[in-house]
């Protein structure tokens, strides 16, 4: 005979209520989160345009001047405008969680969590300046 | 002079006579020292007797309390009535929970996720007690502390959205309990718990919203413990395909 005191686990009269579609409207937290998520379809974008940019050198230098142009016109200025924001905000959210995936001790003392979204931050700076250094001066 | 009141609206289901819950509201004295739970403590003796809510200790340790005040789970017994003046301040059951009654929800589910983990320590030969105590250094302690100090309160499963959306999902205090063993220098079962934490409804559910190491009332941090394990699985599956006669 079964335990009368025990719980079933799909108990008719226990209540239970499902996730709304929009259940991440409703807190800060949240929509900070989902807004995180969909940064990555603008580094994709990112991505995608550099491929074709790469495609038109394949294809010539009048390929490469429309694609410049192309690049120079309100709808592309926009889109690279929020795409470029949205990286940013990408950059930044992930640097501030890399600390809680690395937990690094040197010998006894742990190093300290800011330190290390601090090492990330730096690398973003270095690379950036290399980057225009080496864009700028050519 | 009068004393302030303060409204509470409190969710009540009471499964032999109704089928949807509904809210009451009942009025109580905003008293600067009362916690939430002494104001419903309050109801039950005051009030109506038959408000059903489960609490223990009243000092944030044995993690029974748990329940939502204004959409974010929280221990009653920790929350300063007068932090949410001028109120109505609504009582919930914890979130992504089924609820048996009122403000009790049932977390059976939760225990039986907790034994898969093997929330003990694990060792491949037992030590002879004729060979003394394993001797562990302050510096190995600091190491799983943190994730020793959960009191299975649930708060985190209520913040997590992924609980809520995949109630497979091993949750939070379960991995954050996994990691305690795992970092313990006594323990040798971190095999094991891999195995069962690296299926599908383990550590790669997590899609670190964050909120279960916000909520935690212990600083237990299992957002961290989630993705410090991720970085294990990498590592153990890159070492598996590099060396694979590294076992
Ligand atoms: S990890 Fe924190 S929030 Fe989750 S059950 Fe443990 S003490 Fe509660
Ligand atoms: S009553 Fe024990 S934690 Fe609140």
């Amino acid at each position: 005979m079964s335990d009368p005191t025990r719980y079933r686990k799909y108990h008719p009269k226990l209540y239970r209520t499902r996730m709304p579609i929009f259940w991440w409207v409703r807190k800060r937290a949240h929509i900070h989160f989902i807004t995180r998520e969909l940064t990555s379809v603008f580094v994709a974008f990112y991505a995608i345009e550099l491929l074709f940019l790469l495609r038109t050198l394949t294809l010539g230098p009048e390929a490469y001047d429309a694609f410049l142009a192309w690049l120079q016109t309100p709808l592309a200025l926009g889109l690279n405008t929020i795409a470029f924001l949205m990286i940013v905000f990408h950059s930044i959210t992930w640097f501030n969680l890399a600390p809680k995936a690395l937990v690094i001790r040197v010998g006894e003392v742990r190093i300290p969590p800011v330190a290390i979204a601090g090492l990330n931050y730096a690398g973003w700076a270095v690379f950036s300046a290399a980057l225009a250094w080496f864009i700028l001066t050519a | 002079m009068t004393q302030e009141t303060i409204a509470l609206e409190v969710f009540r289901y009471r499964p032999e006579q109704e089928r949807e819950p509904t809210f009451q509201t009942y009025e109580v004295p905003l008293r600067k020292d009362w916690v939430v739970l002494d104001a419903l403590n309050y109801i039950k003796d005051e009030i109506d007797g038959t408000l059903t809510f489960r609490w223990s200790c009243r000092m944030g340790v044995c993690g029974s309390c748990g329940m939502m005040i204004n959409g974010t789970p929280v221990l009653t017994c920790a929350a300063f009535l007068e932090t949410y003046r001028p109120g109505p301040v609504r009582i919930e059951p914890l979130a992504n929970f089924p609820v048996v009654r009122d403000l009790v929800i049932l977390m059976s589910d939760f225990m039986e996720k907790l034994g898969r983990v093997k929330p003990w320590i694990i060792t491949d030969k037992e030590k002879p007690v004729a060979e003394g105590e394993y001797l562990q250094t302050p510096t190995q302690l600091a190491d799983f502390k943190q994730y020793s100090m959960c009191i299975n309160c649930l708060l985190c499963y209520s913040a997590c959205p992924v609980s809520g959306l995949e109630p497979d999902f091993i949750g939070p205090a379960a991995i954050a309990l996994a990691q305690r063993y795992n970092l313990d220098s006594r323990d040798e079962g971190s095999a094991q718990r891999m195995e069962v934490l690296s299926q599908d409804d383990g550590i790669w559910q997590c899609t670190l919203v964050g909120e279960c190491s916000a909520v935690c009332p212990k600083a237990v941090d299992p957002a961290g413990a989630i993705q410090r394990y991720k970085v294990a699985s990498t590592n153990d599956w890159w070492r598996s395909k590099l060396m694979p006669w590294g076992k």
